[in-house]
């Protein structure tokens, strides 16, 4: 029971990790395309600019739930993707520090080099976590003392890579409302337009995802045993279709509700679909990562479980306090006080 | 090299990296908190144009601490993954709790603090730099708890192969955890105060924004006194906590080979310099006989246990830990010396120019102090990762080093530029002094 618990907690959190930092993730990839000028830029800097730090700590929260609460997953999982583990914290390393380190000095060169810092270490996590998050649900090559037997470019196949592709255009989708919400003028319009652009081909990598999910994964397991489960498909895809409109008509709050919506419903479509494996082996399905078989034990659960449940909702509160105050349309002024980005 | 000696050098460098920018984040933020709350108490703008100069600085330097943490939590998994399995019951637990009772409050409020200037009451805004330096102190406890376990681990019991949690609360309230953290706080304070001290230094040097200046000054040479003491004396109390916990550290903190005679007490060496190869000193001189007795247990024939009471693999690298050893001690007496010469001076700044030449320089010193005491702290526990518990070379994971390599260049040429461009950043903002009022 506690497993299952945690295991409902540990999806959770990686669906918050892709609504919050998802749109800072996508409005990093969208840089360049959407960034002409340097106030331009900074512009879209300071969007992200409160944010964005908190924003990571779900991921390091994730990370650190996994270890807790599974902690011969997190082993597993940890050493066995350690190449695209550590390409992904080589990209949040230089886009942590090209916040900061851009606006210190006032040169092209400067500022371009850490602008294309920005961009890569915004694209490679999304490609990767999707890239991640697909071979997952897709199985591991996992033998029996949980040794992974494969490499990168195992990890980058067809489906992978569909999964990857289908992050980034998420999160890009997700960053450009953001800018949409927080901007007015030109930039404003340039990211609508932009979400508008986005938005048919993420609907054709959606549905190449879903279709191949059928033969690629097992993830469909728990949804014919359980139809009424499928509502954790209907509703991102109904969010989908509703975003369309939202987007034609200037991309508000409600466009934004519907990304996170889409966001987070696929991803606790996937992670249901997976239980009870945390990590299913492709290679011999009795060597798969479970929940029961990687759980800490029932105090250190309990414990945990007591902390969550009397922590996580004052870090909601402040969390929520802090984009009620930071996240109104922004003027000349946010670029102009003394730590604006 | 194989993996085990690849990730140790990796994990040895990540953290001593980290671990530069880290302890000024944990004493600047409450210096700066401090200033803006003089601002707010008193209404003067010589305050407020502290906080934000001193803040700048903290900014500056906080972004490396943060994106350099996110590599340590997820190395116990890709490097010491059985580590990971074997222990993170007890271990995950409390990294998990870090995150959501600390760096959700430290990044979420420093947010706030850097863009609300004009947005939040000058209350309000104070109260969020405080709830930083308080996330960030709290961050730095329950990451030495976990430390702590490494160090002395209590509260768990053998069972499914793995350690599992027994007692939360004896966890927790591990005493050899608090000692730690005790001193390193104080580390960091006192590095905080010479960071200060040095930067007012030489501006009033230049005759630069003297007020502004001295009063900086007079903070930061109050905190380096205070905790430059504080660090000397409790170190020594923590030091006969390794006797009785970790005694093959402190014998070798200390180079003594052999086990004195019973009643007889063991020597301590002013000039000394470990051979490890023919287990011996080749250099020994100075010695004060019971010294080491007396500093280990408070009585000059104490028995103390030489090295040669452990099978060599048992033993740790015995030239770095005491040459570690030798340098924080050393280095903490000079900060003793030179905080109190610019508290006695404090009044009078201006006619010390050789004070003020001098503490510039000074700052690297504590930097060096900390990273010491850690190599002691690490290296000396050694060849355990878990004391007692589970050896180092145990504890690896089944990765190729052609993976390990990758990771340790490549970590190690970003960390090396990132480095030094923050270096630099640092440098030009404290040198260009506050914006004119
Ligand atoms: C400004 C920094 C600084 C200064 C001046 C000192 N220390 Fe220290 N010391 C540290 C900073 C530090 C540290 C980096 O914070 C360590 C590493 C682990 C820890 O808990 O604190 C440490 C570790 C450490 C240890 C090993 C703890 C372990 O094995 O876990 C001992 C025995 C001492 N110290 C003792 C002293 C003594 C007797 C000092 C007398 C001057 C002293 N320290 C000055
Ligand atoms: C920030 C201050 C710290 C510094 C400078 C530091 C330094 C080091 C060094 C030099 C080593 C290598 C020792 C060797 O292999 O000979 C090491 C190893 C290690 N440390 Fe630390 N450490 C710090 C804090 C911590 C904390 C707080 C933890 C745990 C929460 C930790 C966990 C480890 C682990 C798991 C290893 C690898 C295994 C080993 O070599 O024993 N360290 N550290
Ligand atoms: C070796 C184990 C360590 C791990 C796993 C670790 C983990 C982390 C992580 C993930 C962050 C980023 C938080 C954010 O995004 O806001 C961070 C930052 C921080 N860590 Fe560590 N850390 C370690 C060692 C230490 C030690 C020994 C201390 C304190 C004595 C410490 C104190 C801090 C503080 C104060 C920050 C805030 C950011 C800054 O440094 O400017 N850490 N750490």
């Amino acid at each position: 029971m506690l497993e299952t618990i945690w295991f409902l907690v540990w999806g959770i959190l990686w669906a918050v990790y892709f609504v919050l930092d998802g749109f800072d993730l996508g409005l990093g990839t969208l840089l360049p395309i959407l960034g002409k000028t340097d106030t331009d830029r900074r512009t879209i800097l300071n969007a992200m600019g409160p944010f964005w730090d908190g924003n990571e700590v779900w991921l390091i929260t994730a990370g650190g739930v996994t270890f807790a609460a599974f902690p011969t997953a997190y082993a597993i999982m940890f050493s066995g993707l350690y190449t695209p583990l550590m390409l992904l914290l080589l990209a949040l390393i230089i886009r942590g520090v090209a916040f900061e380190f851009r606006h210190l000095r006032d040169c092209p060169y400067w500022r371009a080099l850490w602008d294309g810092a920005m961009t890569i270490g915004s694209f490679l996590p999304a490609l990767l976590l999707g890239v991640a998050f697909a071979n997952i649900f897709q199985g591991l090559p996992l033998d029996s003392q949980g040794i992974f037997h494969g490499n990168l470019l195992t990890l980058l196949n067809p489906y992978g890579l569909v999964g990857g592709l289908l992050f980034v255009l998420l999160f890009a989708l997700h960053g450009a409302i953001w800018l949409a919400l927080r901007t007015e003028g030109e930039l404003h319009h340039r990211a609508v337009a932009w979400a508008g652009r986005i938005y048919p081909i993420l609907g054709v990598t959606l549905l190449g995802f879903v279709v191949l999910t059928v033969p690629f994964t097992g993830l469909l397991r728990n949804y014919l045993t359980n139809p009424l489960l499928l509502i954790l498909l209907i509703i991102p895809l109904t969010c989908f279709g509703l975003l369309r409109r939202e987007i034609q008509q200037g991309a508000g709050w409600k466009a934004w509700g519907l990304s996170a919506g889409l966001i987070a419903g696929l991803t606790l479509f996937g992670v249901t679909g997976l239980y009870p494996n945390i990590l299913p082996s492709s290679l011999d399905p009795a060597a798969s990562v479970t929940v029961f078989n990687a759980a800490s034990s029932t105090k250190t659960l309990s414990i945990m479980l007591l902390v969550a449940l009397l922590f996580v909702p004052i870090v909601v509160l402040y969390q929520v306090w802090m984009y009620r105050t930071f996240s109104h349309k922004m003027t000349s002024h946010d670029l102009t006080h003394d730590n604006a980005y | 090299m194989d993996v085990l000696w690849l990730s140790r050098l990796q994990f040895a460098m990540a953290t001593m990296f980290h671990f530069i920018f880290v302890p000024l984040t944990l004493g600047l933020s409450i210096l700066v908190a401090i200033m803006e709350t003089q601002y707010v108490r008193t209404g003067e703008t010589v305050y407020l144009r502290m906080a934000k100069f001193w803040g700048k600085l903290f900014i500056i330097n906080f972004v490396l601490g943060v994106v350099t943490g996110i590599t340590l939590e997820f190395q116990f998994g890709t490097n010491w993954s059985r580590y990971s399995a074997y222990v993170g019951d007890i271990f995950g637990s409390l990294l998990a709790i870090e995150a959501t009772l600390a760096f959700f409050l430290e990044s979420t409020f420093l947010g706030a603090w850097i863009f609300g200037w004009n947005k939040l009451s000058p209350k309000l805004h104070a109260a969020c730099i405080w709830l930083v330096a308080a996330a960030s102190n709290i961050s730095a406890l329950w990451i030495i708890i976990a430390n702590g376990f490494m160090q002395h681990p209590l509260g768990y019991v053998l069972r499914n192969g793995r350690a599992e949690l027994d007692s939360f609360f004896a966890v927790i309230t591990n005493s050899f955890a608090w000692q730690q953290y005790i001193h390193t706080l104080a580390g960091a304070f006192a590095l905080a105060g010479f960071f200060v001290m040095g930067i007012s230094a030489f501006h009033l040097l230049r005759h630069n924004e003297t007020d502004f200046f001295s009063r900086s000054f007079r903070l930061g040479a109050i905190f380096a006194l205070v905790f430059s003491l504080l660090v000397a004396v409790q170190g020594h109390h923590h030091a006969q906590a390794v006797t009785r916990i970790q005694p093959a550290k402190l014998a070798a903190m200390e180079a003594l080979w052999e086990t004195p005679k019973p009643g007889e007490g063991a020597p301590m060496y002013l000039l000394l310099w470990p051979d490890e190869a023919n287990e011996r000193n080749a250099v020994e001189a100075l010695g004060i006989p019971g010294g080491l007795s007396f500093l280990a247990y408070g009585s000059f024939t104490a028995p103390v246990q030489g090295l040669n009471a452990w099978p060599k693999e048992e033993r740790p690298p015995v030239l770095i830990t005491f040459l570690s050893f030798r340098a924080m001690v050393g280095l903490g007496t000079v900060m003793i010396a030179l905080a109190a010469w610019a508290w006695l001076r404090r009044k009078r700044l201006q006619e010390s120019p050789k004070l003020l030449r001098l503490l510039p320089y000074a700052i690297p010193i504590p930097y060096l102090a900390l990273q010491a005491g850690w190599v002691v702290a690490e290296v000396g526990r050694q060849p355990w990762i878990v004391y007692g518990l589970m050896k180092t070379a145990d504890a690896v994971s089944p990765v190729a080093a052609s993976q390990v390599t990758f990771s340790l260049v490549a970590l190690t040429l970003l960390y090396a530029l990132l480095g030094a461009a923050d270096i630099t950043m640092l440098t030009i903002y404290a040198r260009k002094g506050p914006k004119p009022a």
